[in-house]
């Protein structure tokens, strides 16, 4: 279907272009930089020309307009210095500037047409924590190809890990290991949150292998169904964890909160100018958002690498073919085991940052929806592609956290009771409401037309358009997978 | 079990609910040798082959490996042990480079974990280029120079016969199992794959288990040839005693098989 729209206008194009003398064949006999300058510079002039005709100019638009142009013609891609490829590094390091200094130009910035503002900061923050998360579960879903509805459950354990290590929930103990901002006399354990960070990131990798172990001897759909029953468990358990066999673990629905904010403490404070403590920072939210722009750099570095090396190859080699993986010697279960505990360290790390962004960990937070939602990150973005999943996770957390009432107050301005233009509807529509509606159409539009996600992986793509082998590893027998992982 | 056997199976059986496919099997190929196992289509062959590998557990029996029980293991374990293998209908990783399928044939023998590749600690990086060097060799080997960066569903039907060997020799094996190699080859393929055969003895030094449907290949390159027949093992001799025996020509091979030679 979307094959013959695209010929339609293709050739409609070509029609009208015909008339001013320049046809196909001529188009193509110019070299490739020519032809990409001449796109790259009609694109923008529409793009600027629009930017002017929905009356939001700005100065700006001229700068980002030019950027964008030496990124698109540039061919910076094959520079070298020193015999290294230094080109590749432009496109990314050109995508960190402009994230990085938001914060300096973010507020300035004019209101878009039907969007609105930019992002707030606190938007922000949250982009860069779902992105943590959504490369996490890339390793599990992109990489070795296991459909995981229950990846929520490593955010509620890195959530409550932080509560444990960084608050009051243990009144009763008193430590207090290099934690910031406490009041005297303050009971709980308190970590340093860096410190919390890591273990979180420990403690959910450890959950992620003792609910891999026996879930992943299965696959396809009764692995997917296995791992939303566990995020299930876990969303029950925080929900009901305040006595537990007698002892409060979770605070049961009022969550436990407040927990720790991070800092570094007075020392670094006054000798490298950092924050001695985050939450009483005055740009508390920018503070938050660079420290989290980190974190995704941390993750990003620890994706490429695995994704290169021996058990990334493995990983693609079971998702392509399992039965071969096994007889090329890749050790099934310990392999999948390694892309669960991966992914589920990142999601543990982010869970427990957001916990201390939110000062809390509310069971409300881990809903099968967030599973769902992020799980949509990575199929929008593209799945196995780390600039993809990146992509994918800030365009939906920005959706979700300001986006849509944005896009609602814009219909409704214009549409709705009183609306300045035409008044279609009589009620203040409420947008958000239907995000999981909207969700749903957007990833039902993504299937239809780019099944492999809008910044896919190339072998990503290739395996959607050509297949893998998809039989099963049963025997006939037992119903069950034939072999079994030698302990 | 004898002393120079390679591989061996006891009484291997492996049943599909009523269907017996493979009937108390015994059966050795001795260190170094080429032996190939014929009988006509759902004799068993390649359920035989699954159980050598651990793809399939076996209903009772026994398979030995250079004397080790391995009777029940994961298919890893006898890639480890050193029996690697090709698919009858070719299972590559079709959308990874032919230099990647290698690298994955190589996990076995590779020992860098997460933590050093995270770091890229110097044995690591040297482990990883010793195995693309190595990798790129063993595509040679294998017919295949220059063809490091070509994906896996680009290859024509002969280089991808080529490339599964490529990647089965990787897992350094002592003994290869190829499941119908010339299937859909032309002769002259044909040909030149029954040389590289005997060249991946005299030269890899694995010894080979084939299963066949080209006399000419089996009679050609064979030391030792078995025949199944509805999961039992009908005969077993060197080739020239197998065309002349007269249970596998009423079951398999039919006269012009006698008269060709």
């Amino acid at each position: 279907m979307w094959r013959s729209v695209r010929g339609a206008i293709s050739r409609a194009w070509w029609a009208v272009l015909g008339l001013v003398g320049l046809t196909h064949e001529r188009w193509l006999g110019y070299s490739r930089l020519t032809r990409r300058t001449v796109k790259a510079v009609v694109w923008i002039g529409i793009g600027l020309l629009l930017v002017w005709g929905l009356g939001v100019w700005a100065n700006s638009a001229i700068l980002a307009a030019a950027v964008l142009l030496l990124l698109i013609v540039v061919p910076y891609q094959n520079w070298t210095v020193r015999g290294r490829r230094v080109g590749k590094w432009v496109l990314p390091g050109a995508v960190l500037l402009i994230g990085v200094t938001y914060p300096f130009y973010g507020t300035h910035m004019p209101e878009l047409p039907i969007f609105g503002p930019f992002p707030q900061m606190s938007t922000m923050v949250a982009m860069m924590i779902f992105s943590v998360m959504a490369l996490g579960l890339n390793f599990v879903v992109g990489y070795a190809g296991l459909l995981d509805l229950g990846y929520v459950a490593f955010y509620a354990v890195g959530a409550y890990t932080a509560g444990w290590f960084a608050s009051n929930q243990f009144a009763n103990r008193n430590v207090d290991f290099g934690a910031v901002g406490l009041l005297k006399g303050t009971t709980g354990i308190h970590f340093s949150i860096w410190l919390v960070l890591i273990i979180a990131g420990a403690l959910t990798a450890l959950a992620g292998i003792l609910i891999g172990l026996p879930t992943l001897r299965l696959r396809g759909d009764y692995l997917a169904i296995v791992t939303l029953g566990f995020g299930e468990i876990v969303h029950q358990v925080a929900q009901n964890g305040d006595s537990l066999a007698g002892f409060n673990i979770t605070n049961g629905t009022g969550g436990i909160t407040p927990i720790d904010g991070p800092g570094f403490g007075n020392w670094a404070r006054a000798h490298l100018h950092l924050p001695a403590n985050y939450l009483t920072a005055t740009n508390l939210d920018n503070v938050f958002f660079w420290t989290a722009v980190i974190l995704v750099l941390i993750t990003v570095f620890v994706s490429a690498r695995l994704r290169d090396s021996r058990l990334g190859r493995a990983w693609v080699a079971i998702r392509e073919d399992e039965i071969a993986a096994a007889a090329m010697g890749v050790p099934l279960m310990r392999t999948k085991t390694w892309a669960y505990a991966t992914g589920a360290f990142f999601g543990g790390v982010a869970g427990a940052y957001y916990a201390s962004y939110k000062g809390g960990a509310f069971p409300d937070d881990f809903f099968f929806q967030i599973s769902v939602f992020i799980l949509a990150m990575v199929i929008l973005g593209g799945m196995g592609n780390i600039w993809g999943v990146i992509f994918g996770a800030c365009f939906l957390t920005y959706l979700n956290q300001e986006g849509l009432s944005n896009v609602g107050a814009w219909l409704n301005g214009h549409f709705g009771p009183g609306g300045d233009v035409v008044q279609v509807w009589h009620k203040t529509l409420d947008v958000p409401l239907y995000e999981f509606g909207i969700y749903g159409v957007i990833l039902v539009v993504t299937m239809l037309f780019r099944p492999e996600g809008l910044i896919p992986s190339s072998r990503r793509a290739a395996e959607f358009h050509e297949g893998v082998h998809e039989e099963y590893l049963y025997d006939v027998e037992h119903g069950a997978p034939i072999y079994e992982e030698a302990t | 079990m004898s002393d120079d056997a390679l591989l061996e199976t006891q009484r291997l059986r492996k049943e599909f609910g009523g269907l017996v496919a493979v009937d108390d099997v015994d059966f050795t190929v001795p260190e170094g040798a080429i032996v190939s196992l014929i009988g006509p289509n759902g004799a068993g062959k390649t359920t035989f082959f699954n159980m050598l590998t651990g793809v399939y557990k076996p209903t009772s029996g026994f398979v030995f490996f250079g004397g080790e029980n391995l009777t029940g293991k994961p298919p890893h374990t006898f890639t480890h042990r050193g029996i690697g293998r090709t698919f009858q209908n070719i299972r590559l990783f079709q959308n990874m480079t032919a230099l990647e399928n290698v690298l994955v044939g190589m996990h076995v023998r590779l020992k860098g974990n997460a933590f050093q590749t995270i770091l890229r600690t110097p044995k690591a990086k040297h482990e990883e280029s010793a195995a693309r060097e190595r990798g790129r060799e063993l595509l040679e080997f294998s017919g295949l120079r220059r063809k490091d960066d070509e994906i896996g569903r680009n290859l024509s039907y002969g280089d991808q016969r080529r490339l599964e060997v490529a990647r089965a020799l990787a897992t350094q094996p002592k003994l290869l199992l190829l499941d119908e190699p010339t299937a859909g080859m032309n002769p002259q393929e044909t040909a030149e794959f029954t040389d590289f055969v005997a060249k991946l003895r005299s030269e890899q030094g694995v010894a080979v288990l084939l299963i066949e449907h080209d006399m000419r290949v089996v009679m050609g390159v064979s030391d030792r040839v078995t025949v199944l027949d509805y999961g039992e093992k009908i005969a077993e001799g060197e080739p020239k005693e197998i065309q002349k025996n007269e249970r596998v020509i009423e079951a398999y091979l039919g006269k012009a098989a006698v008269t060709s030679s």
